[in-house]
């Protein structure tokens, strides 16, 4: 059994660094709090990318966001792990980590080079591994593949975009209003699951192989995933600070900026960071099956004129790209999250 | 009265659309977009006993078999890497790197090792839909509550007990989520393996459909497509709802307190 069942958020995020002394008393001040305080508070349990989801959150399938798990907190409701020893101790193994996870990926390739020349695998169907890499880097240079790459990102971008300002704005007004958000509720509920790739056959009919047929099902799927995002957000609201914030006289505006938003931002940040898995998905689907012009459809082209080596290449290349999103979508996520984490750890004292 | 209330509720939206659609297409013979009436005829007319068995079980099944599979090997998987410190440091780089795939990329590459039968797709769905049950169950068992594991470790429980009254439960929140994530990508796959390379199928008669300009029938096909999506969603917050019974009563007392 795992002797590191650890409870990531409870660590300091290290990045201010801070005394020992001061970050124990933080460390009482919250555990001293109520729980059911210190669940709306606790702003950690939403930044830190490797706790888990909740679930009540439809989100919940993800490992960023916002954490009630029984399984974090302890049967005892209370975070089982803490303190800076933890941190000392996980700061040592991460360099046996980092080259475990080496290893780990140095054996995948090596599996990947050896099959075909075993023969359990017929060789022309699926190439060495240092072929395919060297196809991959061989694509770098050329202009062709750097077009596609560009044709991805701005079918990704446009469409992250619309989607994510569509919803935050639509959130937040439904979100605000009790009356809108029964009414709209079933609504949301029924069109949430409708898998965006249905639209495929009215994308291509509408707009052919066009950036528009992408950007709709681009929109459609990070749509949904932002919005209920939002509407949770929005919804966990502190009725105190709403209350405090209208006695001391705070307009509708200054309410939504200075309550609603910063409440809400953590969940908009994890939806936007689920969105943009999902629009790659979804950009590459509408290239591989409708042949706008990107990644997906130079894969079908090199898979169906039999161009197998660059097939593999283009793939890794899509992998990587996944890779980097995902990596800059969560450095943006602590970024902007640890500005926040601050800003909510002293309101909580 | 509050149950009137939460009736309206619910129904009062979707009527105003549909209402809307009506009024919209009423009069004039739009050619992307049928009126309702012609819609629901379509769709009784398209989705016939025979085509339920030509097409959609079978679609079903290549379904419901993926997502069984990948839910097993997700689950297995999972409690195997995550039970091993040095096994989980070595595997996640190459496991993170895979969910980062967008899974799509993967059918011409199963096409090419498996052909386009009946395996290619289910290999596809599972390809694609195991990795965050796996990935979640990694991190599910990582994150026990280390006084849980103790006691038991201190208690002398066996193997087979510690997993089945231990790891499981406390990761089983987090096992749960990623299914929620895995069904929506098994269902997302499963329509696009089939436009990619098939002769039946939910997905083939779509765009099949659509490439002949059988507009209405194409309509047809994508509401029934949500409607397995909805359908789907719920089947999984039952299922949910029984499995982590005990977990929702949990917070809920937390959250009294």
């Amino acid at each position: 059994m795992t002797d590191e069942s650890s409870r990531p958020g409870t660590e300091p995020r290290g990045k201010a660094p801070q005394s020992r002394d001061e970050e124990v008393h933080r460390l009482h001040r919250w555990e001293a709090s109520p729980v059911a305080d210190r669940r709306g508070r606790d702003i950690r349990r939403h930044t830190d990318v490797s706790t888990s989801a909740a679930l009540d959150i439809p989100t919940r399938p993800d490992p960023a966001a916002p954490l009630t798990s029984v399984a974090q907190s302890g049967a005892t409701g209370r975070a089982t792990t803490s303190g800076p020893g933890r941190a000392v101790r996980r700061r040592r193994r991460g360099w046996g980590n980092k080259l475990l996870g080496a290893v780990g990926v140095a054996g995948f390739l090596l599996t990947w080079e050896l099959l075909p020349l075993t023969g359990l695998v017929n060789p022309r169907f699926m190439p060495p591994a240092s072929e395919a890499i060297g196809g991959m880097i061989t694509n770098f240079g050329l202009t062709d593949f750097w077009v596609a790459i560009y044709d991805t990102m701005r079918a990704w971008a446009l469409g992250m975009f619309i989607a994510v300002v569509l919803a935050t704005v639509l959130g937040f007004v439904i979100g605000s209003s009790t009356f809108l958000r029964r009414f709209t509720n079933s609504t949301i509920e029924f069109m949430r699951p409708v898998p965006s790739v249905a639209l495929i056959p009215l994308a291509v009919l509408l707009f052919g192989v066009g950036i528009e047929s992408s950007l709709m099902l681009i929109v459609y799927a990070c749509f949904w995933q932002v919005l209920i995002q939002v509407l949770y957000g929005v919804a966990d609201v502190d009725s105190v600070a709403m209350n405090t914030a209208r006695s001391y006289g705070l307009g509708p505006f200054a309410r939504m900026r200075h309550v609603t938003f910063p409440t809400a931002l953590p969940y908009v940040v994890t939806g936007i960071r689920l969105a943009a898995a999902v629009a790659l998905i979804l950009a590459v689907t509408a290239q591989l099956i409708i042949g706008t012009p990107g990644l997906g459809a130079e894969i079908s082209r090199a898979q169906s004129g039999g161009n197998y080596v660059s097939m593999y290449a283009l793939v890794l290349a899509t992998g990587l790209l996944g890779v980097l999103i995902n990596l800059g979508m969560r450095m943006i996520e602590r970024k902007v999250l640890s500005w926040h984490s601050s800003v909510r750890t002293e309101v909580a004292a | 009265m509050t149950y009137v209330r939460s009736f309206l509720n619910i129904i009062a939206l979707p009527l105003i659309l549909l209402f809307i659609w009506f009024i919209a297409t009423l009069g004039e013979t739009s050619f992307f977009v049928p009126t309702p009436q012609l819609l629901v005829q379509t769709f009784i007319d398209t989705w016939t006993a025979e085509r339920f068995l030509s097409d959609v079980f079978p679609s079903l099944g290549r379904l419901i078999i993926g997502i069984i599979l990948s839910i097993l090997i997700g689950i297995v998987g999972g409690l195997l890497i995550g039970s091993f410190r040095w096994l989980r440091a070595m595997l996640e780089p190459t496991l993170e790197f895979f969910r980062a795939i967008p899974p799509p990329v993967l059918i011409p590459v199963i096409m090419l090792l498996i052909g386009i039968g009946d395996e290619m797709k289910v290999s596809v769905i599972v390809l694609g839909a195991v990795w965050p049950i796996l990935l979640n169950t990694i991190e599910g068992v990582r994150s026990m509550d280390e006084v849980l594991a103790d006691t038991s470790r201190t208690y002398g429980m066996n193997k087979v007990n510690t997993v089945r009254y231990l790891i499981l439960p406390s990761a089983m929140p987090q096992i749960m989520a990623g299914i929620r994530q895995s069904l929506s990508i098994a269902l997302i796959l499963m329509v696009i393996s089939e436009m990619f390379a098939s002769t039946e199928g939910l997905g083939f008669a779509i765009v099949q459909f659509q490439r002949s300009f059988a507009i209405p029938e194409m309509w047809s096909g994508i509401v029934l497509l949500g409607l397995i999506g909805v359908i789907l969603s719920f089947i999984f917050q039952l299922a949910e709802r029984w499995i982590l019974g005990w977990y929702h009563g949990l917070r809920e007392i937390e959250q009294a307190a």
